[in-house]
């Protein structure tokens, strides 16, 4: 699979990991499944979230499962799903840890914006491997596409 | 019937593409077994080599998480809906560096460390954390002892006041030898005392529009302990403008109230009482009273607040306001929500810096009284040369009994519009209660029955047992 997001949604995630550093930022990507060519997941709405992880926010995000299932009602309101997760790392690669990978979803795009000193860097995403033994890369298409703003 | 299990986006590949499935079974652990029964391939992902569900794998029977009922004993029945909920999480995994605790911390805290959900790194969070205590009150009191008790590294404490002996009721951080001394010192020598480990940073001023977001900066969490709405108002602002959690305790009389206010997760205290009262409507300690132990246990439960969003453990009162009854021993809880519309914590704020807050409470707006109030020792002269005076009393018949006046008249505030008659609208005469505020309400009633000649004590009858009669006991 393929995500594809649009230049817009790249644009708020690293404004998302800037105005929240040096905490790291966090939300859910929603949108669909285009099944021609093998399947790639098309993102059509960001839902930003806060991170709940006040005790180690600058290293530790947490979307708990009532906000999960809050954003999940939304999406599906409007035809969508999640599709994947975005974070930042303040000060850090962005490469996942093995605590991203410990606490790993299959099949989700997890896309982390590395924010240096409060400016977003380099941006990928990742999907965790079937044996859940490491994350590999997931080919990321940055095309304008049907983007929705709230 | 077989009932209904919802399954989420990342599990739909293993199942199928299906968002939902039928499955028989009586429990959840029922369920989940038929369902990695028959998608074998889920088990991993669902549970961990311990045969755990793993942590981030929340299963909801309806609308509540098996965590809170009977785990995956819950019971099931036909009809029901069983939804997967991931919970999502991760970071960069280089664990910001925490103080480490000394040999004498360590058994300090021991009864900390032993507990699963503090255990050492909870207590070197506690050690690296910040946190603000304004006022060193009734609130901050017991607020500010557990904080340093806990190990808290870094306390700091906004006060201005002095330690008067009427303080000495419930603000247990003073004491007798303390009584005329500022707060903040006997504050500081009392917890150095219960925990050297405790970094004490003293702020002795009134927190400001000018200086309190220099102050509140400095700190990652604000215990509220202050008495006073613009105050009150000014701490929910810089707190929302800064994104920090905002501890919030107040008391009045018998009654307690404790929220925490983190608009990056919740509503703000503008989004519970978006405008104060009018000024005078609700009484201080001073005027209402208070019962000395309820500030105890609301000023406790800041202290536990606070202690949880550091360590991160348990579910916080973020959207959650507590009402405590003293004399009913009651604990109620109302569900807050976010105001949409709310002028500093919504989509579209108007308050985007800190405002003058006196103004906002409607303070300096109240009328003037210049030329009606008299001081006590005036009064004094004017009695002693045998001016006509009559001495009313406005205040509530348990205070008359503690002391008043002799020879003067008693006539509640309550009670003032309804005995007009009992009074000579010709005769001179002078109210009085506590403080001096009331005794300013019954001097309106009084002009406006066309009482020509009315002032009203300043300072009340405290005023009068600290310059006249020190004989008098005061309270």
């Amino acid at each position: 699979m393929t995500l594809q997001l649009d230049p817009r949604h790249v644009a708020a995630i690293r404004r998302h990991g800037e105005a929240d550093y040096p905490a790291e930022a966090c939300g859910l990507i929603g949108g669909m499944i285009d099944e021609s060519e093998g399947g790639h997941k098309v993102a059509v709405q960001l839902v930003p979230l806060a991170n709940q992880r006040t005790d180690a926010a600058r290293n530790r995000y947490l979307i708990d499962p009532d906000a999960f299932r809050r954003a999940q009602e939304k999406l599906d309101r409007d035809g969508l799903e999640v599709l994947g997760v975005y974070h930042s790392h303040p000060d850090h690669p962005p490469t996942p840890s093995a605590f991203d990978r410990a606490h790993a979803w299959p099949w989700l795009s997890y896309v982390i914006v590395g924010v240096a000193r409060g400016r977003s860097g380099e941006l990928a995403s990742w999907v965790l491997a079937d044996d859940r033994a490491a994350f590999e890369v997931e080919p990321l298409v940055i095309e304008e596409g049907n983007a929705v703003w709230q | 019937m077989a009932v209904k299990v919802l399954i989420p986006s990342p599990l739909r590949a293993y199942v199928g593409g299906r968002d939902t499935l039928e499955l028989e079974g009586t429990s959840v652990a029922e369920l989940l077994e038929r369902l990695t029964g028959e998608h074998a391939a889920l088990k991993q992902h669902l549970f961990a080599a311990d045969g755990r569900l793993r942590s981030f794998v929340n299963v909801y029977v309806n609308d509540r998480d098996i965590r809170r009922l009977a785990h995956e004993r819950t019971a099931v029945a036909p009809g029901d809906i069983v939804s997967i909920i991931p919970s999502i999480a991760g970071g960069t995994g280089v664990t910001t560096r925490l103080p480490p605790l000394s040999h004498e911390e360590i058994l300090r805290y021991s009864r900390h460390l032993i507990l699963p959900d503090v255990g050492v790194e909870g207590q070197k969070k506690l050690k690296a954390a910040r946190v603000l205590v304004v006022g060193a009150g009734g609130l901050g009191s017991p607020a500010a002892l557990y904080l340093a008790a806990a190990g808290v590294g870094t306390l700091g404490l906004v006060d201005f006041d002095v330690v008067d002996k009427t303080n000495l009721q419930r603000q247990i951080l003073h004491g007798t030898a303390g009584v005329g001394t500022p707060k903040l010192e006997s504050a500081r020598a009392r917890l150095q005392d219960l925990n050297p480990n405790v970094q004490v940073e003293l702020f002795e001023t009134r927190l400001t529009s000018e200086n309190g977001l220099d102050i509140i900066g400095e700190f990652d969490i604000v215990a509220d302990g202050t008495d006073n709405f613009p105050t009150r108002y000014l701490v929910n602002d810089a707190c929302v403008l800064l994104g920090k959690p905002n501890v919030y305790g107040s008391i009045f009389r018998f009654e307690g109230q404790a929220s925490v206010f983190y608009a990056k997760q919740g509503p703000c205290y503008r989004c519970l009482y978006a405008e104060p009262p009018p000024p005078g409507l609700v009484p201080s300690c001073a005027e209402g009273g208070v019962l000395g132990v309820l500030p105890g246990i609301i000023g406790s439960i800041q202290a536990l607040e606070t202690i949880k969003l550091i360590v991160g453990a348990g579910a916080s009162l973020v959207g959650r306001l507590l009402l405590f009854d003293a004399l009913k021993l009651e604990f109620r809880e109302l569900a807050l929500a976010k105001d949409p519309a709310c002028p500093v914590c919504g989509p579209h704020p108007s308050v985007t810096a800190l405002i003058d807050y006196e103004a906002f409470c409607g303070i300096g707006a109240e009328p003037t009284y210049a030329g009606a109030e008299v001081n006590a020792l005036e009064l004094k002269g004017e009695l002693d040369q045998g001016r006509p005076v009559v001495l009313l009393d406005v205040r509530e018949p348990h205070e008359y009994e503690i002391t008043h006046i002799p020879g003067g008249l008693f006539i509640p505030l309550g009670e003032l519009p309804g005995r007009l008659r009992e009074l000579d609208d010709h005769t001179e005469v002078v109210t009085y209660c506590h403080h001096g505020g009331r005794s300013l309400k019954a001097l309106e009633i009084l002009r406006a029955a066309g009482f020509a000649k009315v002032r009203s004590l300043r300072g009340g009858i405290d005023a009068w047992a600290v310059n006249v009669d020190r004989d008098m006991p005061r309270y």
